[in-house]
Order: structure tokens, then C-alpha cells, then sequence
């Protein structure tokens, strides 16, 4: 097969680029460097406080996690982790598929799995951290941990 | 009367020249279909630049290999390419600093359509250049109608990004730009923020809307490709996150 060569000096076309209305790509960067900043705070706090405090690691139990999220400022501090780390490292992906990806269809797919990915943990993460009821009413006392009042 | 005596000719000081073997990378499209490393042996003195390897290879071995070269002494910014993984101006490469105890690779700059050998269509990065408008739009006229005035200070501010040569080294070494070739590319960034923060420039907005598109700015990742590939030492690099700054605080 031998390679054609278009003719010297025929236009060269790239598709017109769009102008106005919402710069989502300036949006997206500065979101980026806002939420960054944001979660080296969270992310360290939360190490800290899981890793560091009293008993250290050896205190990590079902009990622990039951009692964070029965404390409304710990309920705030997981949610904006969750929201904030979720949509940071979806965006970081969309643009290494914007970066890697030659073929449009490829990186359609790839950009609405990673959306699906995002939304579907977003969703669950929020109702865990907000519903989460370590005795629910009701259960079967073999099943419930020690420290619920039913057992 | 003395006459000085010629001392006995010293014999001429023979200055060592070494065979130096060059890896080109080939494409002639009447006869390639894909394109091929190809080896010279050129006989080349330490103060040779690889673009007299070259020419030698062109003028003494092969005539059909084909590069672009204009002034030959790193002005024109026709002789970019890619020399031993990086992307330099031939003329300003000296063979004393590569390593040629090993071949020297030479290779068309990634990223714009390969015509021929070395010789790649520029045109997709001097579309970009264009859409950048280069060119001072001023909206007022000068003072006496002779000359716009301008501080060393307002000077200073842009000095970095008027050395600009448009050679396409920065542009061609970004790993964005290499993608889909969509990308502004840094070389457009730069001239644009050459008139943008020129103070006798009154279109710098027009600008920074440009660079506000889905393929401006926000496409850069700071990996200092560009910065590290310009044979002018221009800080590629700042000048892209300064007009980053400017999209940031101005209204577009």
C-alpha cells in the first residue's frame, strides 16, 4: 500500500472551535486545585484520628466505624471526603482518557463508565454515611454486635 | 642588518576528527510505506554540529535525504528535530556534547503529519499560531501620532516570550499535543501572552477567550516538556500558567 500525500497546498481543516458560554475545562482545573487543597486536609485529619489517636490502628473495629458515623461532624467530614475525592480522581481520569484516547467512541465509553463509576459511589457512600444504624431495630440478637443495647 | 629567520615550519597541528555513526530515521513515501532507521558513518570534527553531519550525508553519501535548514545557526527555527530523544535544533547541536561512542539518533518532531525524512507539515501548528492573532491590535492612537511609549518595565514584562522562534521544538515535545495534534500547543500560548501582557496591546481579552476553548490552556498537565525542549530557553511553562492566571482573574 503506498502512502498518498494530499496536494501542496490544500487547506488544511481542523473542526472550529466553539467559544462562549461556560468554560467547564477552566471550571474543572480550578476545581481540581480547590478540592486538592481541601482534601490533604480531610484525608490526613481522617488518617490521623483513625491511625494516630488512643489505641492506633489496633482500636479499628466495627464499634469504632459505628460510632464516627453516629457523630454528625464525622458524617460532614466523610461525606465532603467522599464527594470531593470522588469527583477529583473521576475528573483526573476524564482527562487522562482526553490525554490517551485517539479514537472519539473509545473515549465516549471510557468517560461514561467513569461517570457511572463516580455517580454509583457517590450514591451508595452518601446513604451509608447518613443511614448507617449499627443496632438496626428489629434484629436478630445473634446477629447484632456486642455493644448494642438488644444483645 | 638582521633578518628575522623563519623558524623551521612547525608542522600543522592536525585536529582529531572522529567517525561519528548516525541513526536516521527515514521515510520517503514514494518507496516507504512505514518509516525505517537508516546508518551513516560521517567523519566529523568535535566542534561539527550534527546539522554539518547532515549536510555531509547529503552532499558526500546520500542526496535523497531530505531536512529543512534555513540560517544554520539557530535563528530561523527551520532545523528542529528530535536528537537522541530530544527535541533540539540541529544547528545549535554540537557533536562534543553527545555521546558518540554510541550512534546518534536523528528523527522527524513528533506529532505533525511526517512528509519526508526529516521534514514534517507544519501547517497544523502555524493554524494554531494564527488563531492566536500574533499581531498587536491596538484601539487607540498613539500620543502625537508618533509613537507608542512603553516603560522598560512594561518591556521586561513580556521580554521572555518575544525570543520565540517558532520552530515547533516546545509544541512537538508535549505529550498533549502528541494526542490528537488538537491541542493550541505551548508555541501559541507563548505568542499569545507575548501581546497579551503588552501594554501598547488592547486585544489581550480576545486572547485569553482563545486560550479559555476546550484545547487551551487547561489542556496543560506542567510537565516541562516544552520548557526543556526550547532552544531559546524561553520558560514556556510560566508563560502558560501566567495566561492561566490572567483567564483566572480577568472576566473570560
Amino acid at each position: 500500500m503506498s502512502t498518498t500525500i494530499e496536494a501542496p497546498r490544500s487547506p488544511y481543516s481542523r473542526p472550529p472551535r466553539t467559544r462562549g458560554g461556560v468554560s467547564w475545562e477552566k471550571w474543572g482545573w480550578i476545581y481540581m486545585r480547590a478540592s486538592g487543597v481541601v482534601l490533604i486536609v480531610l484525608i490526613f485529619g481522617h488518617l490521623f484520628v483513625n491511625l494516630m489517636i488512643g489505641d492506633g490502628v489496633d482500636a479499628l473495629d466495627f464499634a469504632f466505624v459505628g460510632g464516627k458515623l453516629s457523630n454528625p461532624f464525622w458524617q460532614v467530614w466523610d461525606v465532603l471526603m467522599l464527594w470531593l475525592a470522588l469527583i477529583h480522581g473521576g475528573n483526573g481520569m476524564r482527562t487522562i482518557v482526553n490525554d490517551y484516547t485517539t479514537r472519539p467512541m473509545t473515549a465516549r465509553i471510557l468517560k461514561a463508565a467513569i461517570l457511572a463509576a463516580v455517580v454509583v459511589l457517590i450514591v451508595l457512600g452518601t446513604l451509608v454515611v447518613f443511614t448507617f444504624d449499627p443496632c438496626p431495630a428489629g434484629s436478630p440478637a445473634d446477629l447484632l454486635p456486642s455493644f448494642c443495647p438488644a444483645s | 642588518m638582521s633578518t628575522a629567520t623563519a623558524s623551521p615550519a612547525a608542522t600543522p597541528e592536525t585536529i582529531e576528527s572522529f567517525t561519528v555513526t548516525l541513526m536516521i530515521r527515514r521515510f520517503i513515501p514514494e518507496i516507504d510505506t512505514e518509516p525505517r532507521w537508516q546508518d551513516f558513518d560521517v567523519e566529523l570534527y568535535a566542534t561539527d554540529r550534527v546539522l554539518d553531519a547532515l549536510h555531509k550525508i547529503k552532499w558526500e553519501q546520500d542526496g535523497s535525504l531530505s531536512f529543512r535548514r534555513s540560517c544554520a545557526h539557530g535563528v530561523c527555527g527551520s532545523d528542529a528535530m528530535r536528537i537522541n530523544g530530544r527535541n533540539r535544533l540541529a544547528c545549535k547541536t554540537l557533536i562534543k556534547d553527545l555521546d558518540i561512542t554510541k550512534p546518534v539518533y536523528v528523527e522527524a518532531i513528533k506529532g505533525l503529519p511526517l512528509e519526508k525524512d526529516l521534514i514534517v507539515d507544519m501547517e497544523p501548528f502555524f493554524e494554531s499560531y494564527r488563531e492566536v492573532q500574533p499581531f498587536l491590535i491596538a484601539g487607540s492612537k498613539p500620543k502625537d501620532g508618533k509613537e507608542r511609549i512603553q516603560s522598560v518595565a512594561e518591556r521586561e514584562r513580556f521580554d521572555d516570550t518575544t525570543k520565540c522562534i517558532l520552530c515547533a521544538a516546545c509544541t512537538s515535545s508535549c505529550p498533549v499535543f502528541w494526542t490528537d495534534g488538537q491541542y493550541f500547543g505551548p508555541a501559541a500560548i507563548v505568542n499569545a501572552h507575548r501581546f497579551i501582557f503588552d501594554s501598547r496591546d488592547d486585544a489581550g481579552g480576545v486572547r485569553l477567550d482563545i486560550l479559555n476553548d476546550k484545547e487551551g490552556v487547561w489542556r496543560c498537565r506542567t510537565t516541562f516538556n516544552c520548557s526543556e525542549a526550547c532552544p531559546r530557553g524561553i520558560q514556556v511553562t510560566q508563560a502558560i500558567a501566567e495566561v492561566k492566571q490572567a483567564i483566572m482573574r480577568g472576566k473570560a
